[in-house]
């Protein structure tokens, strides 16, 4: 379980996140949605320590890790899987070596351990045959999965995902969202995914937190999201046609 | 003043929580392969051109009959030796190498490369940036001895093919009043020259922020940035250790 306690962020006097608080679910999908420009991922990046709240704690199954050391915080880091917007693979090694990188660095297995380690998170993300592709010569979709794959090779407690469907095409993105879920119930880790994506929201979220210009302004799973009452959140949600029909029904 | 105190807090951040020395091991062979092996060509064929140049100009001030010839070589080992080989190679090792490192280090700064390196609990300074200097401070003067040697062996080409000195002077010229301090000193810069490079490099390169524009923007300022500072190295070291 990730708690986080009073967050805020502010960048040249703008601030950007005001005193968010709440808990995110072990076992779970946890989603952090909003329009783009109202902090999710600055909130994102507190939470992993990319970013340094100005007020706040972030509390790692009652591990403060805003207030450790930074040899805690590694510690901490090494249990944390984390897909990035872009897929963020070393252009300069292959997809297999990508995702045995974390082995490579911060465990002494044996070769042919990690290689095992390695195809076998390759095949859970449904991606065979392509050891040893280079990232440049991989679909946006396959470097998703690599990025994936990549996050939980190191048996992660904590799998966070920024964006995890932007620049894919709807199919791929159901792909991706459900492996993530699979994924997230499979070894039953906490999982924080950051997106404006409704089938995302719709599909996978099992717990939501909204935020509207730096403000948490709902909380709640994807069965009540359509009858929240909030209107920024009914705007936010209701946007296109499809969405409204479904608003009338 | 401020960038110089970042700079600092940056070496600082190289040498604490380090990784396993095997990491660093496999990491500095890579470099030197980079910055070293791939750079042996350019470094041969520049100081080859250098030190053929140095003696046809030399031989062109030289009117007086009064001076002896061999003292053309003699002018071309020392400008070699002192200057020509640590120095003007730090350029273009600034150049090529340096604006590499700051050029990849930013596309991994925006594409979230070091990012997920620091996510995974790795001290991404250290283990991208220190490898680097290391290598560079091994290899930049193994180039600047295989530099030094073509320069004089280009002089020694173009003086005896065109007639403006015979062998024996040219080899007379080499070994008359020779100092071996002047090696010495040749790469105790070279080392000083290779860490500069590669740390300001590296700095410029891991603290772009942006995009493609910024990593252009960062290359040319760790290429501008580096010349300046091995240039202010040489007056000081020269007025230091001569």
């Amino acid at each position: 379980m990730i708690k986080i306690k009073n967050i805020s962020k502010s960048f040249n006097g703008k601030s950007v996140l005001h005193s968010i608080g709440g808990e995110f679910d072990k076992g779970k999908t946890n989603l952090i949605i909003g329009s783009s420009g109202t902090g999710k991922s600055v909130l994102l990046k507190c939470i992993v320590g990319l970013l340094q709240p100005d007020t706040g704690n972030v509390f790692y199954d009652l591990r403060n890790f805003t207030e450790s050391d930074k040899e805690v915080k590694s510690e901490i880091r090494r249990e944390i899987g984390m897909l990035f917007q872009g897929g963020a693979l070393f252009d300069s090694k292959n997809v297999e070596q990508n995702v045995m990188f974390p082995l490579d660095v911060l465990t002494k297995m044996p070769l042919d351990e990690k290689l095992d380690r390695a195809n076998f998170c390759l095949k859970r993300v449904g991606l065979e045959n392509v050891n040893k592709k280079m990232s440049s010569e991989i679909s946006g979709g396959m470097k998703k999965r690599v990025g994936i794959a990549r996050a939980i090779v190191n048996n992660p407690n904590y799998l966070f995902c920024d964006e995890p469907n932007s620049g894919l095409d709807p199919q791929t993105s159901i792909v991706i969202d459900e492996l993530i879920l699979e994924i997230t119930h499979e070894f039953n880790i906490t999982t924080l995914v950051v997106t404006h994506d409704m089938n995302s929201v719709l599909g996978i979220g099992e717990k939501i937190m909204f935020l509207y210009k730096g403000d948490k302004l709902w909380e709640g799973s994807n069965d009540d999201i359509t009858h929240s009452g909030v209107k920024e959140l009914d705007d936010f949600v209701f946007i296109n046609k499809v969405m409204k029909s479904l608003k009338g029904k | 003043m401020k960038e110089f105190g970042r700079y600092m807090m940056f070496l600082e951040t190289l040498i604490v929580r380090r990784e396993t020395f095997g990491t660093y091991y496999k990491l500095v062979i890579d470099e030197c392969i980079l910055i070293g092996v791939k750079s042996i060509a350019l470094f041969m064929l520049v100081s080859t051109f250098m030190g053929a140049v140095t003696t046809v100009q030399t031989a062109y001030n030289l009117v007086t009959p009064l001076v002896p010839r061999y003292v053309i070589s003699q002018v071309v080992r020392e400008m070699t030796v002192l200057e020509l080989a640590p120095t003007i190679m730090a350029i273009i090792f600034a150049g090529k190498i340096g604006s590499s490192m700051a050029g990849g280090l930013g596309t991994m700064r925006i594409t979230e490369q070091i990012d997920a390196l620091e996510v995974m609990g790795i001290n991404s300074s250290s283990y991208l940036v220190l490898p680097k200097i290391i290598a560079s401070m091994l290899m930049y003067p193994i180039l600047v001895i295989f530099a030094g040697v073509c320069s004089i062996l280009g002089g020694y080409l173009v003086g005896t093919l065109t007639g403006i000195l015979t062998p024996t002077e040219y080899v007379m010229g080499i070994r008359s009043a020779f100092n071996d301090y002047t090696i010495t000193f040749a790469l105790i810069k070279s080392v000083v020259f290779a860490f500069l490079i590669a740390s300001i490099s590296s700095f410029k390169g891991y603290y772009t922020h942006g995009g493609a524009l910024e990593v252009g923007i960062a290359s040319t300022e760790a290429v501008t940035s580096s010349v300046i500072a091995v240039l202010l190295a040489d007056y000081f070291l020269a007025n230091l250790l001569l």
